[in-house]
């Protein structure tokens, strides 16, 4: 699950930072409890981000993210479930302690 | 024998049943296809006595030849699933369950509503994708992409095949009637050509008396299956002996079905003792209102749009109940509801204040809307009946 931010937005006070944290943090507990939780965080703005590419054998550096949009990923759910309405019952969950937009995507395959 | 009757009522069961015993809808349709390819030599003159348990048995064993041929590591585990299931060819019959599975696979929220609207049409009705394409005005690869692409989120994303809890069923239950809504109201006021398109009407009707015998205990589904009924019982008288549309008022009621109507009437008098009203079952009683004696109870109607439009306050409620306010208050007050809307590109809504606007007396304004309404109507009956008020109010 990807958590959608708008960087635009931000930063948000130190109020609901704190209010955010609580919630999400329940909502986290709540995943390890249930046995769907398999890791999760947030991530640093995407002004932090370098993509890297490989070009004619050498790699090339540039920074920033994928796409310059003030819609980024914030942080991300890995999370073990049987379907998507599983999925889909635990993003609606996260989304309402987020108080952000949740992606959900199965994984094809994992290493 | 006429294979294609038996394919429409058939396929969409066989395919559901399929898609349970193999766990995919791709793998379930072939196998059916194959079926049906197959029953066409072997057939010949006379069926057999249950042509769909003779379609799911062929089609289960054509599926597990191929597999047996193909055998990777998924379609392993799908063989063993189908060996994992009774062999009794005569018992293995379409299930009713399996079917409501299918629709609310199809009417999943995480599939767009035209995807949803084709997906339906097209597994539960049978309905080829040319059919589909037509009735909705897109061009075919735009409906079988859609499929296509449907049936690849509903496998990958994991779309569970069954029926939601029922902790789950409020939620889940909107999207499938909005799509048998959307499908009959296609065929009876479709956007473009012809008017009535029976094909779909017959088939939302199909679809929702299988979901009202399915799921008996939900008013809601009650309500759509008496709202289709009463309104397909009135097909007959709406379209006058050169094609052209005929409104309710002036209909032979001679010629409205008495067979639909009364199990419309027995359906809404159902939903009522269950005393939990929703948008559904409000608008099968209006419409049990207007097929109730010689003329409607115009009251009564107004009473339930008042109910109406606090269960869904849109736009178009409010421009109903407005037609019901001029029958009961005239078409001043009603007139004063209409200007307060705004509903871009729905030519009802000039239609509607022309008609007020005429019985006003202010022919000129009145024309004029006529004008807004022929130039947004989309289909060529509702557009020459525009036309021929507009012309009778000219020449009055």
């Amino acid at each position: 699950m990807g958590v959608r931010i708008d960087e635009s937005e931000l930063p948000y006070s130190e109020e609901e930072m704190e209010a955010s944290f609580a919630r999400v943090g329940a909502v986290n507990d709540e995943m390890k409890a249930a046995g769907v939780w398999v890791f999760g965080g947030g991530l640093r703005p995407s002004d932090s981000a370098t993509v890297v590419r490989v070009e004619n054998g050498r790699a090339a550096m540039t920074d920033g993210p994928f796409a310059e949009t003030k819609e980024q990923l914030g942080g991300f759910y890995v999370i073990e479930v049987d379907d998507l309405d599983a999925a889909l019952t635990w993003a609606e969950k996260c989304a309402e302690a987020c108080r952000v937009p949740i992606e959900v995507r199965p994984f094809d395959g994992i290493a | 024998m006429d294979l294609t009757e038996v394919y429409r009522a058939e396929y969409g069961r066989c395919v559901a049943t399929l898609t349970r015993l193999l766990g995919d809808i791709g793998l379930a349709e072939e196998a059916v296809q194959d079926a049906f390819a197959t029953a066409m030599t072997k057939w010949g003159e006379a069926p057999p006595s249950n042509p769909g348990a003779w379609i799911v048995t062929t089609a289960r064993n054509r599926a597990l030849d191929r597999l047996r041929r193909e055998s990777t590591r998924d379609d392993r585990q799908a063989q063993a699933q189908l060996l994992a299931e009774p062999d009794e060819p005569q018992e293995v019959g379409p299930v009713r369950d399996d079917q409501l599975r299918m629709i609310f696979t199809c009417c999943h929220p995480a599939l767009s509503p035209l995807a949803q609207t084709a997906l339906t049409l097209r597994i539960l009705g049978g309905l080829e994708v040319a059919e589909i394409a037509r009735a909705y005005v897109v061009p075919e690869a735009t409906i079988s992409q859609r499929i296509v692409r449907a049936k690849k989120k509903i496998r990958d994303a994991g779309i569970p095949y069954r029926v939601p809890g029922s902790a789950e069923l409020p939620d889940r239950l909107p999207p499938v009637l909005t799509v048998l809504y959307l499908v009959f109201n296609e065929g009876y006021a479709s956007t473009s050509g012809e008017l009535v398109r029976t094909d779909l009407t017959r088939e939302a009707i199909r679809l929702a008396r299988a979901l009202a015998e399915l799921m008996p205990d939900e008013p809601e589904v009650l309500g759509l299956l008496a709202l289709l009924l009463l309104t397909e019982a009135r097909r007959p008288a709406r379209v006058g002996p050169d094609g052209e549309l005929v409104v309710l008022a002036e209909q032979d009621r001679s010629r409205w079905d008495r067979q639909l109507i009364a199990e419309g009437h027995e359906l809404v008098r159902r939903c009522l003792r269950r005393g939990r009203p929703g948008p559904y079952q409000l608008q099968a009683a209006i419409n049990a209102v207007h097929t109730d004696g010689d003329a409607t109870d115009w009251t009564q109607v107004l009473a339930l749009y008042d109910q109406l439009l606090t269960h869904s306050p849109t736009p178009i409620v409010a421009l109903n109940r407005a037609v019901a306010v001029a029958e009961v208050h005239g078409p001043e007050q009603a007139l004063a509801a209409v200007d307060a809307l705004d509903i871009p590109g729905y030519h009802l809504l000039p239609a509607t204040r022309a008609d007020l606007l005429a019985r006003l007396g202010r022919t000129a304004d009145a024309a004029s809307a006529y004008g807004e309404a022929i130039a947004l109507a989309g289909n060529d009956t509702e557009r020459a009946f525009l036309e021929t008020r507009r012309t009778a109010l000219l020449s009055d």
